[in-house]
């Protein structure tokens, strides 16, 4: 299969991808849409470029590991789950009901293909480095994917994490940090100082790629590369991301971490991804 | 309050002053039968057997007796740092992956500093990751900082997690494979290095949740845990000599308590009940205890021999033994004014 049709096969996931999302979004009335939206590509290109996994067995041993460390992006890794058929798509009214296996924060014990109970940040990435030894141990060819976001950056955990996944030489570990510039209190750059943030996992003994996160073609190429360059140690790909991607009228709503959105909105928003839908 | 501009009393001789010496300084009296490193020892015994146990440490297998786990099995010993959060964090990532690990640091660090990594990545998830914390309550001169005397208040609150405090070497050897067993986290209380052996007198098994009786008395009821078991089994022979008879219950297991058989022993009537322990009077055996008798309706004349809600001095173990009520002569003295 070309690159091109390859590609366009992940917009079409992508798109049904925030499709889910808004679907789910539109069930609360609110909700991490913004970061759902925007993580949509990454997830796309990790459950059907980069993952090895059993839809019909999510705990088959050989499958990759994807652990997300931010809980409250949930409604986005329901919707990747969804797509790849782990969760029937008929759930998705249950988001965030009572007795659904779709909680508002990701939750190992609720949902299949939830590895993690994420949510008090900055845990992501050192259960990451306790899986990817377990993974060598078993003689295991698995990578475990692990996605923390820019705010995480902040928390201390992240950073022993990081300089004790080079000291092991965790080269099955593969992080994805997603960088939208947004936390709770505001724009995240201005609330720690994490930039520059590729010197820093360079710094830190890993391989580092910083791409747009909402550029397919990159996103492809660097996941190719994180797994299968020959650095002995982990590899960490940054992703620049848009909140809100995909729906113009969100990706210019500024107050953008919880975002608001409006009744009618949730079908402007369905109208808005439908008629910009992938050939 | 401490007044640090006021000097020391300089006319008592040097020699006569005790000192702090090591960070862990032992709690063997010296006529005591001891055993080296009995939870490293039990550990690589165990290893033997179950090839999914792997040790981790945060910079301190030496000061938890797991350096003799990582010279006999150094590819299944992971040195994590100096770095407590990340400990949990990687020890849940590992169970996850179907191993156990043993986690080893000092009972301030896990309690204090992990507590949050501890609750999510491994409780909330019932992850079979078992923590094994030097310097539980006071055993160590060195200050608040390296004195854990509230880490049973911090982790009676945490969901799924078992509580151990074990008395001796042999109840530590026979800990390590129970904990293994059990599906779930363990939280341990760890006596290292030099370690007293009592439990043998008293044809003593260890078995998560359950509590035993060790000796039989009349007039008072010790209940206690953790190395206060080895100071009351010690008073109560003395206070025979005095005519006092003095029962001890032992119950290792903080959590879940052994309710039953606290409450059969503690609805004894006539009996004075005295919970001793190695830990702050708050949260820790004395007020589960005290809860279990309350809901239980047993009005019992209960008292507590416990460390204060304070922040303790730092100093030679044995004189702040003495200071906080936790030394045999301590014990004595106190349980006499009660009776």
């Amino acid at each position: 299969m070309s690159r091109a049709i390859s590609n366009a096969s992940l917009a079409q996931r992508a798109y049904r991808i925030r499709r889910h999302a808004l679907l789910m979004g539109e069930v609360q009335g609110q909700g991490y849409i913004a970061q759902a939206l925007g993580i949509a590509d990454v997830l796309a290109v990790s459950y059907f470029h980069a993952m090895t996994y059993r839809a019909d067995d999510p705990e088959w041993e050989g499958r990759d590991r994807f652990l997300l460390s931010i809980g409250h992006y949930a409604i986005a890794l329901y919707a990747a789950l969804i797509e790849a058929a782990i969760i029937p798509e008929e759930e998705i009214p249950t988001y965030g009901a009572d007795d659904s296996r779709l909680p508002m924060s990701g939750m190992a014990a609720y949902t299949p293909g939830m590895e993690i109970t994420g949510g008090s940040l900055g845990q992501g990435l050192p259960i990451a480095i306790g899986v990817a030894l377990g993974l060598r141990r078993k003689s295991l060819g698995s990578f475990v994917y692990t996605l923390f976001s820019d705010g995480e950056l902040d928390e201390g955990a992240t950073w022993e994490a990081a300089m004790s996944a080079s000291t092991h030489r965790l080269a099955n570990l593969i992080g994805i940090v997603d960088v939208n510039n947004m936390q709770a209190d505001g724009p995240s750059t201005g609330i720690m100082a994490f930039e520059p943030l590729g010197p820093k996992f360079e710094a830190f003994g890993w391989f580092v790629q910083r791409v747009d996160g909402n550029d397919l073609d990159a996103l492809t190429t660097a996941f190719d590369r994180a797994r299968h360059h020959d650095w002995p140690g982990p590899r960490i790909v940054i992703c620049d991301t848009k909140m809100g991607r995909g729906v113009p009228f969100l990706e210019a709503r500024e107050r953008n971490h919880f975002l608001n959105v409006g009744p009618e909105e949730w079908s402007q928003a369905l109208e808005v991804l439908d008629a910009a839908r992938p050939l | 309050m401490r007044d640090k501009y006021r000097r020391p009393d300089l006319s008592q001789s040097g020699a006569a002053r005790l000192r702090t010496s090591a960070m862990i300084a032992s709690i063997a009296d010296a006529q005591d039968e001891t055993r080296q490193a009995p939870f490293g020892e039990a550990l690589v015994k165990l290893a033997a057997e179950r090839p999914e146990v792997v040790g981790m440490t945060a910079d301190l297998a030496k000061y938890t007796d797991l350096h003799v786990f990582a010279k006999a099995y150094p590819d299944r010993f992971y040195q994590m740092g100096m770095a407590e959060q990340l400990l949990m964090g990687a020890a849940a990532g590992l169970a996850r992956e179907g191993f156990i690990p043993f986690a080893t640091t000092y009972a301030v660090f896990a309690s204090r500093r992990a507590y949050d990594f501890i609750a999510m990545a491994i409780a909330e998830e019932n992850l079979n990751v078992k923590i094994a914390c030097a310097l539980p309550g006071l055993t160590t001169g060195y200050g608040p900082s390296h004195q854990a005397t509230e880490d049973l208040a911090i982790f009676r609150g945490m969901p799924n997690l078992t509580i151990i405090d074990p008395c001796d070497a042999l109840e530590i050897e026979q800990a390590v494979p129970a904990m293994a067993d059990h599906a779930g986290p363990v939280y341990m209380r760890l006596l290292r290095g030099k370690v007293p052996v009592v439990l043998d007198r008293y044809d003593y098994r260890f078995e998560i949740g359950r509590a035993k009786r060790l000796v039989d008395g009349s007039d008072v009821l010790f209940i206690s845990s953790g190395l206060m078991t080895m100071r009351v089994l010690k008073a109560a022979e003395r206070l025979a000599t005095d005519r006092i008879s003095a029962a001890v219950l032992h119950v290792p297991t903080i959590k879940p308590l052994d309710e039953a058989t606290i409450v059969a022993e503690a609805g004894k009537p006539g009996r004075l009940v005295v919970v001793a322990e190695n830990h702050s009077i708050v949260g820790g055996l004395g007020e589960a205890v005290a809860g279990v008798l309350m809901r239980n309706g047993i009005a019992a004349r209960f008292r507590q021999i416990a460390l204060p809600d304070a922040f303790l001095d730092a100093g030679a173990l044995p004189t702040l033994h003495d200071r906080y009520g936790l030394s045999v002569d301590a014990v004595m003295t106190t349980v006499k004014a009660w009776l």
